[in-house]
């Protein structure tokens, strides 16, 4: 029965348009958020993602506060691509490193974004689903923007997902035969940019380096190669998504934080099962020399 | 005419000169090792030999049809790739990515030769193990056939026996032999494991911020600089031991 009632749930709940809306866009975000975060997290990058959203936040503030325009992601996208390019000239002038330059342009747009608020509209409810994400943010024309981003952001990573494990695994030996590593840089920059911007509408600012963090986390519990790591942590993040989301609708809390519960639990599952693996070596008859442990 | 020619070229870094006055040549079939102290410049030459730094007066360049980005450059391990999920063919055939170009996946041939390279390192059996959960002998196999799949000629090695027991160090010492005998290729080697690294070398280069020595390895051992770099580090060694 109760799956029953989950299912005539989940029916209702897709009537919803926005619902519709915020469910496309997400599922994309979350695919995007999970393959780059694989990359970012290796590299040492993993809090870019809140680092650029308080860029979002700080910009998207800066929109409705000089009434540019009702959609507002168009601003967003050009301030944190711009944001992103400078954190890596930044760090790679190794004057102040990665995370230090994270926290520098982090905490100064936010400072910016908070002045901003307080002088113009002050703190209301659209500052607070720009911190805290809301499911009803999406208008049908951020879904289309989102949705043409989110492909773009798919097929620039798989065309360069060789060049991309390279400069992730060993950035000095990619440059040393020849590989131009800035671009390539410049490039998971880029992309990582345009995910947090399309994806800190639902998730909130404060959340959406979770998407960005938990899927690769989670997968590399238990996968041992690079292309299985990256597909696992798309599938995890995607169904993640969705049970947040649901749950989020049923129980009427904010979708953000949502997701990020239920990323948690699946880390701490993913963490367990491998914890056992070995301590049982389970692990090395089911994954070692079968047929999954190739796969995986 | 030389794989690489160094012609009297000097390095800085801020300003700040490191290392000058280097005249040598690699010639197809040698094997040179670089010695010197820390902070003498092996590690700054190394990244001008790879065209990741220019030298501030001189000039570093590649002849014989060798391109730069044909040198097959085996690091010093960072701290990222240690714990990296990653199989060991994975990690083999990025080696070829240099010859792709712009094409984004890499060939039937290209995944031939990676294990081609796998086979002649002798770590088959290891072709789908993660790379993390490997030793740091093995780690260095690895890497190793990457450099292969980037090469045919030239391979340039950044202190390869690093963090090595002494028995996973003398296996690395007669792989890369045998890859300097038997397949003809070029190595260029960087290490201050001073008698483990002369062993096989045909010739020396000694740094200390300039160019000490270059030469073959019989007239360096008869030399000045290196009678007294022998010595100490014969001395060191033995502090090691006892």
């Amino acid at each position: 029965m109760m799956d029953f009632w989950f299912f005539s749930d989940l029916v209702r709940m897709f009537e919803y348009p926005f619902i519709q809306r915020t469910v496309i866009v997400g599922a994309l975000v979350s695919l995007c958020a999970a393959l780059l975060g694989v990359s970012l997290v290796l590299k040492r990058y993993a809090m870019i993602g809140s680092g650029l959203s308080n860029v979002g936040f700080a910009s998207l503030a800066m929109a409705s506060a000089f009434n540019l325009g009702k959609t507002p992601l168009r601003v967003a996208i050009p301030v944190v691509v711009l944001a992103a390019f400078l954190l890596l000239r930044i760090s790679e002038s190794s004057k102040i490193k990665g995370d230090s330059a994270v926290a520098l342009i982090s905490t100064s747009s936010l400072a910016i974004g908070s002045i901003v608020i307080a002088s113009t509209t002050g703190m209301n409810t659209d500052v607070c689903n720009y911190l805290f994400g809301s499911l009803l943010a999406m208008s049908m024309e951020d879904v289309w923007l989102s949705i043409s981003l989110s492909v773009v952001v798919i097929t620039l990573f798989v065309v360069f997902y060789n060049k991309i494990f390279a400069v992730t695994f060993d950035e000095t030996f990619a440059a040393a035969t020849g590989s131009k590593t800035g671009i390539y840089n410049m490039i998971i920059a880029f992309l990582t940019a345009i995910t947090i911007v399309v994806g800190m509408r639902l998730m909130g600012t404060m959340l959406i380096s979770s998407l960005v963090v938990f899927p690769a986390l989670t997968s590399m519990r238990l996968c041992k190669k690079f292309s299985t790591v990256t597909i696992c942590s798309a599938v995890v993040s995607f169904v993640c998504f969705f049970i947040g989301i649901v749950l989020s609708f049923r129980h009427d809390i904010p979708a953000g934080a949502s997701i990020v519960i239920v990323d948690v639990a699946a880390f701490i599952i993913f963490s367990a099962v491998s914890m056992v693996g070995v301590a049982t070596g389970l692990y090395k008859k089911v994954f070692g020399k079968q047929k999954l442990g190739r796969f995986l | 005419m030389a794989l690489l020619t160094c012609e009297n070229a000097a390095f800085a870094y801020d300003g700040k000169l490191c290392v000058e006055g280097l005249n040598f040549e690699v010639n197809a079939g040698d094997y040179l090792c670089i010695v010197g102290e820390n902070g003498s410049g092996k590690s700054t030459l190394i990244k001008g030999i790879l065209n990741l730094k220019q030298p501030v007066s001189g000039r570093v360049y590649a002849g014989d049809n060798l391109h730069v980005t044909e040198i097959g450059y085996l690091p010093q391990q960072t701290a990222v790739s240690k714990d990296f999920p990653a199989s060991v063919f994975e990690v083999v055939l990025s080696g070829r990515l240099n010859s792709r170009g712009l094409l984004p996946f890499y060939s039937k041939r290209d995944k031939e030769i990676a294990n081609e390279n796998i086979s002649k390192l002798k770590i088959e059996n290891l072709r789908n193990e993660c790379y993390r959960e490997l030793s740091g002998g093995q780690q260095q196999r690895a890497l190793l056939a990457r450099a292969l799949c980037a090469t045919k000629k030239l391979l340039l090695l950044d202190e390869p026996t690093s963090g090595l027991d002494p028995a996973a160090s003398n296996e690395l010492y007669g792989i890369i032999r045998q890859l300097n005998r038997e397949n003809k290729i070029t190595i260029i080697m960087v290490s201050h494991d001073i008698h483990g690294a002369i062993g096989f070398a045909s010739h020396i280069l000694h740094l200390r911020s300039r160019q000490l020595f270059y030469g073959t390895k019989e007239d360096y051992i008869n030399s000045e600089a290196g009678k007294k770099f022998l010595r100490r580090a014969g001395e060191d060694d033995g502090f090691l031991v006892f």
